[in-house]
């Protein structure tokens, strides 16, 4: 068996990052849209934890500001959804298209 | 083969530590094994001191004093049918059980016996314990989700906003206790459960006793905390039968609900745990370094050992303990009605008690007596707790939702801050 | 971890966490695309723990599998609406979405083809006894400006999702 290098984490990373743009750029539901972009922040963390190993705990004090930002965003995201959810009763992207409703 | 296992258990890590994969797998086969008689101990337990506490007798009549019910109930349950709504989302539904019952049970996975018995030690020990048991509350959710029904929601909801806000306090009441870890003669803090029961142990107090009140205060929030964490009495609105039918899981029948069952008792045991490992002193035995004049007691295998005095009393304990349950077990033989029907249970309860007396002689020998200390003081530690629980039901009127909230938010919260700084200010003044 | 299990967990927590991440992004039912989600989120926490970074995987944990996601879920409840279930759930520009990812793709392979010799693979220097000890020497050292304005990012989120999810202000 190959013996697992750093770069087999980043090849998992950025394949997780790519799936997570595909969910952001083809889904029509907004809640699945930010949980893609959970699944991109997620990718930057495990490439971040890759490198740390090499580099020094440099890169775990990044993931770990980096998860606390994800959890603001999340939190924030969800609450502007809830407003809109609120005037316009609907979760689609699509519908999202009016500047002032 | 002998001395693989004496090898072993002359050890003094972990079997996680050691790579030991073996070990770990019987130690968790141990823990399960463990569980599952506490989980049926506790059924039993609670039916009966309720009942007490009522002034009534509780089950009497599936064994001696009822004390065959559990096993009359794992029958029922697992007999019973199973019930899946029709509008119900069928992979959900199965999943909730599943995850609720994995995120109580991991828990046991660091939780230390003594000071090699625990499956592993991990460096992140307490951090590991929040997390997994905050994974609970996603089954708690999942569950309520896919009964598609309007009281699973309700209850669902409620339980699970009620079970992050007490985990907030929960977790500022463990930060609080892991702060006192560094206050080491010349060590760092530690999050390893067993580092923790180390650092009592080389601070000669237990936590709750130290920096009084403060520990005392950080106890109290904890308490308080996870008796709402695991939804018993008095913060059970969310299951309450005259409030919410059943809560999150009214349309679980038959053996699913038996899992959530499990995964409540199981919580139970794990919060019990890590308090009396955070607090309490984990294995330690009451007064851990007040060891007593030197007596010397003449042992069967080895020459005279000499050996603390009050170390002696102490480790008599838990033989002193069994002779104490076998004597119940005996009065309870003498006072049963002396009808030609009831000979079944007179003996089966005689025979309990001989069994009892027996574990209690074994107890008194000298290597197990050794070894068995840790195990007995932890377990003990823990069955206050439980006990503690079955009062709580029995004693206090339950609170409402909001209630309920406003305790969380606006007394634990700040409690719970507070003691945290108080305690950071007198470590470094003191 | 013992050398000799490594390939095979990291063999099975990527593809556990692969297949979640199809999962999320492919499931009609938002709760699914949830719980796919805490599948992907547990097994990196899993891939983290091999990397020497136990501290990242218990915060991992705790935030993000026991915090954020029980945030999604009780969102999720509040807003499904039952006519989203029967709609088509990808919207009109997918071809051109995944058009774009496959050139970000691409964009990827040309940068680890070229950047492989610029990174050379060294040995490990991670002990993990003291991960969590030397984490903290270096948030609340050289990390401790951002420490505090991340404290201060969460409480303007707190705030703004209070204000922005209230009925009235």
């Amino acid at each position: 068996m190959v013996p697992i290098t750093t770069l087999h984490y980043l090849v998992v990373a950025a394949a997780l990052f790519v799936l997570g743009t595909i969910g952001v750029l083809t889904r029509r539901n907004v809640v699945i849209i930010l949980m893609s972009i959970e699944l991109i922040l997620n990718a930057v963390n495990l490439n971040l934890v890759a490198f740390s190993r090499l580099y020094g705990l440099h890169g775990q004090v990044f993931a770990v500001f980096v998860i606390t930002d994800a959890a603001a965003e999340a939190a924030v995201g969800l609450g502007i959804l809830i407003a809109f959810f609120r005037n316009k009763e609907t979760v689609n992207m699509d519908e999202v298209d009016l500047l002032k409703w | 083969m002998l001395d693989y296992v004496t090898g072993y258990l002359n050890s003094n890590v972990t079997p996680g530590q050691a790579g030991n994969w073996v070990w770990a797998l019987i130690y968790i086969l141990l823990i399960f094994l463990g569980i599952s008689l506490a989980v049926m101990g506790m059924v039993w337990l609670e039916r009966k001191i309720l009942a007490h506490m009522q002034i009534r007798l509780g089950p009497m009549r599936v064994g001696p004093h009822g004390l065959l019910q559990p096993i009359a109930d794992s029958l029922k349950l697992l007999l019973k049918e199973d019930i899946i709504p029709e509008s119900a989302d069928k992979i959900v539904f199965w999943l909730a059980p599943l995850m609720v019952v994995i995120a109580a049970f991991t828990v046991f996975i660091v939780i230390p016996f003594g000071p090699t018995h625990a499956v592993t030690d991990m460096n992140i020990g307490i951090l590991f314990m929040l997390g997994v048991s905050s994974l609970g509350v996603l089954g708690i959710i999942m569950a309520g989700w896919a009964s598609n029904s309007h009281y699973p929601l309700m209850g669902s909801l409620r339980s699970s906003a009620q079970m992050v806000s007490y985990e907030i306090a929960m977790g500022l009441a463990v930060v609080s206790a892991v702060l006192m870890t560094s206050f080491n003669a010349g060590g760092s803090g530690t999050l390893s459960m067993i580092g923790i029961v180390q650092a009592q142990a080389a601070q000669h107090t237990w936590f709750a006793f130290k920096f009084f009140p403060l520990g005392l205060v950080a106890l109290f929030v904890f308490a308080v905390a996870m008796v709402a964490e695991t939804n018993r009495a008095p913060f059970d609105l969310p299951e309450a039968e005259s409030e919410l039918v059943a809560g999150f899981h009214t349309e679980y029948s038959g053996f699913r609900w038996s899992l959530f069952f499990l995964a409540e008792y199981t919580a139970m045991l794990a919060v019990s745990s890590i308090a009396v490992t955070l607090w309490l002193g984990g294995w330690l035995r009451p007064f851990p370094s007040w060891h007593g004049p030197a007596i010397t007691i003449p042992n069967f295998w080895e020459h005279a050992a000499p050996l603390g005095a009050v170390d002696f009393a102490f480790s008599l304990v838990p033989a002193v303990c069994l002779f104490v349950l076998a004597a119940f077990a005996f009065v309870g033989t003498l006072r049963m009605p002396k009808h030609p029907l009831m000979k079944i249970q007179k003996g089966g309860l005689g025979a309990l008690a001989l069994v009892l007396a027996g574990i209690g002689l074994v107890l008194l020998i000298p290597p197990v007596r050794d070894r068995i200390q840790d195990i007995f003081w932890f377990v003990a530690k823990v069955a206050v707790f439980m006990y503690l629980y079955i009062w709580y039901r029995g004693t206090f009127p339950r609170y409402r939702f909001d209630q309920l909230m406003k305790l969380g938010w606006k007394v634990m919260l700040p409690m719970g801050l507070g003691v945290l700084i108080a305690t950071a200010v007198v470590g470094v003044l003191v | 971890m013992n050398p000799v299990a490594t390939p095979f967990f990291f063999y099975l927590l990527s593809a556990m966490a692969l297949i979640s991440g199809v999962l999320v992004i492919t499931r009609k039912n938002p709760v699914h695309s949830a719980i796919a989600l805490i599948f992907t989120l547990l097994s990196l926490a899993g891939l983290y723990l091999m990397l020497y970074a136990p501290f990242v995987a218990g915060v991992q944990i705790i935030l993000y599998a026991g915090g954020i996601m029980v945030l999604f879920l009780f969102v999720i409840m509040l807003v499904s609406v039952s006519r989203v279930e029967r709609e088509s759930q990808f919207n009109k520009q997918w071809l051109v979405g995944i058009a774009a990812t496959a050139a970000l793709g691409v964009l990827f392979i040309l940068v680890y083809a070229k950047g492989k010799s610029v990174f050379p693979e060294r040995t490990v220097q991670l002990p993990e006894q003291l991960n969590t000890q030397q984490v903290a020497v270096w948030l609340y050292g050289t990390y401790m400006l951002p420490f505090e304005v991340a404290s201060l990012l969460l409480l303007v989120a707190i705030v703004g999702a209070v204000v922005m999810a209230k009925k009235r202000i």
